[in-house]
């Protein structure tokens, strides 16, 4: 609730309601998509309020930036304490992607029987999920680590076991790159296998933008396992100690030396342990579980630039601009990815998606015929850029990105159409979403 | 999303589909409007036949000052005919706004206007057009006006065991333009309005409207009050904004989840405005 601004104080009230339509359960971001659609509306209503502009008001509320390692965390008036975070960049950043000061002429010059608006959103969402102890005090019934088991076959290729589960998230191809990278090893020797509980050690799974933060973290200790014992071996066959040892693109290497043994031999020793060091057990095969010590904490600032079809209210999103901090990133294409689909899913929100119930709790638009899922035609390209600010608690630095699409795109674009209707001489406060034609033209027609 | 059984035969001929045909079979021809009825059962045939494979009512050609389109045409077909094009282009525009590119590549023509589903596009593009609807009967053929073939909610003139084989549309005389413009569902895509214009247009002054609704009431309808507004003015924007405030007058309006009875009755007139204006520049 307290998103990127230092308030001093916060008082939150929460209603729970009974309702007897459909049960409903997490949904992409559950929780934070609700807090930065009430915060941000806020923000961008007071700045109306105030004739301030919504930027500018932004900008002189941030968190000034901390990394979490010399600086500590933010304490939030909320009990959660942020990880790190530098948010000026973001925004800035994104400002400068609209070119925001042109941006404002020609919104005042616009005359073609459209509205045109603007709407910001800058927001901070909660991430790899979750210390245990935390989650516990807070009364969930489970905990919330992840595992990885990491086997290293004979051939020096290595299977991955992990309790993340993908499923079209692309962890096939991060943690493969985490693994090779860490290893040195060619992407193509690395084998992810999840979703199998035959297989695959106990694990918590795939939400709240956990996988590579938790999950990945989890294999990276167990990589850090194989790497010990490998080094054992390496140093046996090397005739050194393991101190004298670097370990550099997939070789052990006795310092000042040329004298090397890759990884592949010291995998087939492992399991054909003829000449070996005395006391160690054969085979390089690790489990670990992973147990963050803190939530991470994405954040970014959307930005939504929309068209109102001043006679009959049609909302038209013109451009929508993107950056976001979600820590190191290993594939940025993934990640553009997640971005992408969450944004698109965030803006349906806003615009179109509802399940509409008559007065007797009917679902009444029950198929694609009248739920309107947003299409590709629905959206102009994306304008996505990204800063780094790593999370200081996990050996990735990773923050997880999942969710960030859906979490800030909702009010960014509610808050363009208020800002369109307003700098129209229309100062409409709210309208509900989905921000249907019918919707918005009613609302016009309230305030002309 | 699971139909009910039914038996399924495919026509050779017009000939062999009606002798095929009793009171519980519906003759199955792209298939977009029917099947999904039938996946929910708010259609349960116990027989379908088949008249897609017939070649013989695929067709597009001119015939004198017409354009004579085979009922089993496509959507796409239509969309990417010249002969369409050059001779009415509000039918090739209109085409290529129905449903998506699934739709439009298997849906037909003759399906479209049989089914006389209250939103489609095509019904207030043939109205406009003055489109005859030729059928065919076991006893022999019957010319029905687009303006008297639709009657009500999915209602037509069609009688049993008949079937729709061209239609035929008069070619634009030449100061005649046409336009069709709609405002889309935006989850069927089929129209909340749609708004099918036809007139003459000299001297910046209008004649011989011919106007259109589809999606605004329960059937496809002609909005004659309005041709007679239009009828000799000068198609200056106060006269076009008076003409289409008459939009759709004395009319049922529908009303739904996507736009109320007030809502749609206002998107009438402004699309119609938005036709006339389009037109007359």
């Amino acid at each position: 609730m307290q998103g990127l601004y230092t308030t001093p104080k916060i008082n939150v009230d929460v209603n729970g309601v009974f309702t007897h339509t459909n049960a409903v359960d997490a949904y992409r971001g559950a929780g934070r998509p609700e807090a930065t659609y009430l915060l941000e509306r806020m923000v961008d209503l007071a700045a109306l309020e105030m004739d301030m502009d919504p930027a500018a008001l932004r900008l002189k509320n941030f968190i000034p930036s901390f990394n979490g390692v010399e600086e500590e965390g933010y304490q939030t008036q909320v009990a959660l304490q942020y990880d790190s975070g530098n948010y000026e960049p973001v925004l800035k950043r994104a400002l400068e992607m609209v070119g925001y000061e042109d941006f404002r002429a020609k919104q005042a010059a616009q005359n073609n029987g459209k509205l045109l608006g603007i709407g910001f959103s800058t927001y901070i969402e909660a991430c790899g999920i979750a210390p245990s102890a935390v989650v516990g005090a807070l009364g969930a019934r489970a905990g919330l680590y992840e595992s990885a088991q990491v086997r290293v076959q004979p051939t020096g290729k290595v299977s991955v076991f992990t309790g993340a589960h993908s499923h079209g998230q692309g962890h096939e191809t991060t943690f493969a790159q985490v693994v090779a990278d860490k290893l040195g090893i060619p992407l193509e020797d690395v084998d992810i296998v999840h979703g199998d509980s035959d297989s695959v050690a106990f694990g918590m799974g795939t939400y709240g933008s956990r996988s590579l933060a938790v999950g990945g973290s989890a294999i990276v200790k167990s990589i850090e396992k194989v790497l010990e014992k490998g080094a054992k071996i390496a140093a046996h066959k090397l005739e050194c100690a393991v101190d004298d040892l670097d370990y550099t693109e997939g070789k052990w290497q006795v310092k000042g030396t040329d004298k090397s043994v890759a990884f592949g031999d010291v995998s087939l020793t492992a399991y054909v342990p003829h000449d070996y060091p005395e006391g160690l057990e054969p085979g390089l095969d690790f489990s670990s579980f992973y147990d963050p010590t803190n939530f991470t904490y994405p954040f970014g600032a959307h930005v939504a630039i929309v068209e109102i079809d001043k006679e009959t209210g049609k909302v038209e999103l013109k451009r929508f601009i993107a950056v976001d901090d979600v820590g190191n990133v290993i594939n940025p294409m993934v990640v553009d990815g997640q971005i992408h689909g969450g944004l698109a899913q965030g803006i349906g929100q806003a615009l179109h998606e509802v399940a509409d119930f008559d007065e007797n709790g009917q679902l009444i638009n029950g198929s694609y015929m009248d739920y309107t899922m947003p299409r590709a035609d629905d959206f102009p390209s994306f304008e996505i850029d990204r800063t780094v600010t790593p999370c200081p608690h996990n050996p990735l630095g990773v923050k997880g990105a999942g969710e960030a699409g859906c979490i800030g795109a909702t009010p960014a674009v509610v808050n363009a159409v208020i800002d369109a209707l307003w700098k129209n001489g229309m100062k409409v406060k709210d309208i509900k979403m989905p921000m249907t034609s019918e919707r918005v033209w009613t609302a016009m027609q309230e305030h002309s | 999303m699971i139909p009910t059984s039914f038996k399924y035969k495919r026509a050779g001929s017009i000939q062999e589909a009606l002798t095929m045909m009793d009171e519980d079979s519906k003759i199955l021809a792209g298939g977009h409007s029917l099947i999904p009825a039938m996946k929910l059962r708010l259609n349960q045939p116990e027989k379908l036949i088949d008249i897609s494979k017939i070649s013989a009512i695929k067709f597009i050609r001119q015939d004198g000052d017409n354009i004579v389109i085979g009922a089993g045409s496509t959507h796409y077909d239509i969309a990417h005919s010249d002969i369409v094009k050059n001779g009415n282009p509000m039918l090739s525009q209109g085409a290529d706004m129905i449903g998506d590119r699934q739709v439009r590549n298997a849906g037909t023509l003759g399906g479209s206007l049989a089914h006389a589903d209250p939103a489609a596009d095509w019904p207030a593009m043939m109205i406009a057009s003055n489109a005859i609807i030729k059928t065919q009967t076991a006893r022999g053929t019957r010319e029905i006006r687009a303006a008297d073939f639709f009657t009500g909610f999915y209602e037509t003139a069609l009688h049993e065991q008949e079937i729709i084989t061209e239609i035929h549309i008069p070619k634009l005389k030449a100061n005649e333009r046409s336009i069709y413009l709609k405002f889309p569902q935006p989850a069927s895509r089929f129209a909340i309005v749609g708004c099918a214009v036809i007139a003459s247009v000299s001297e910046g002054a209008i004649s011989d409207a011919r106007i259109a609704f589809n999606g605004v009431s329960e059937y496809a309808f002609r909005d004659t009050a309005v041709e007679q507004a239009l009828e000799r003015v000068l198609a200056s924007e106060e006269n076009i904004t008076e003409a289409a405030n008459r939009a759709a007058e004395n009319m049922t309006i529908l009303s739904d989840p996507f736009a109320s009875e007030k809502y749609r009755k206002h998107l009438a007139k402004v699309y119609l405005k938005r036709a006339l204006k389009e037109i007359s520049k």
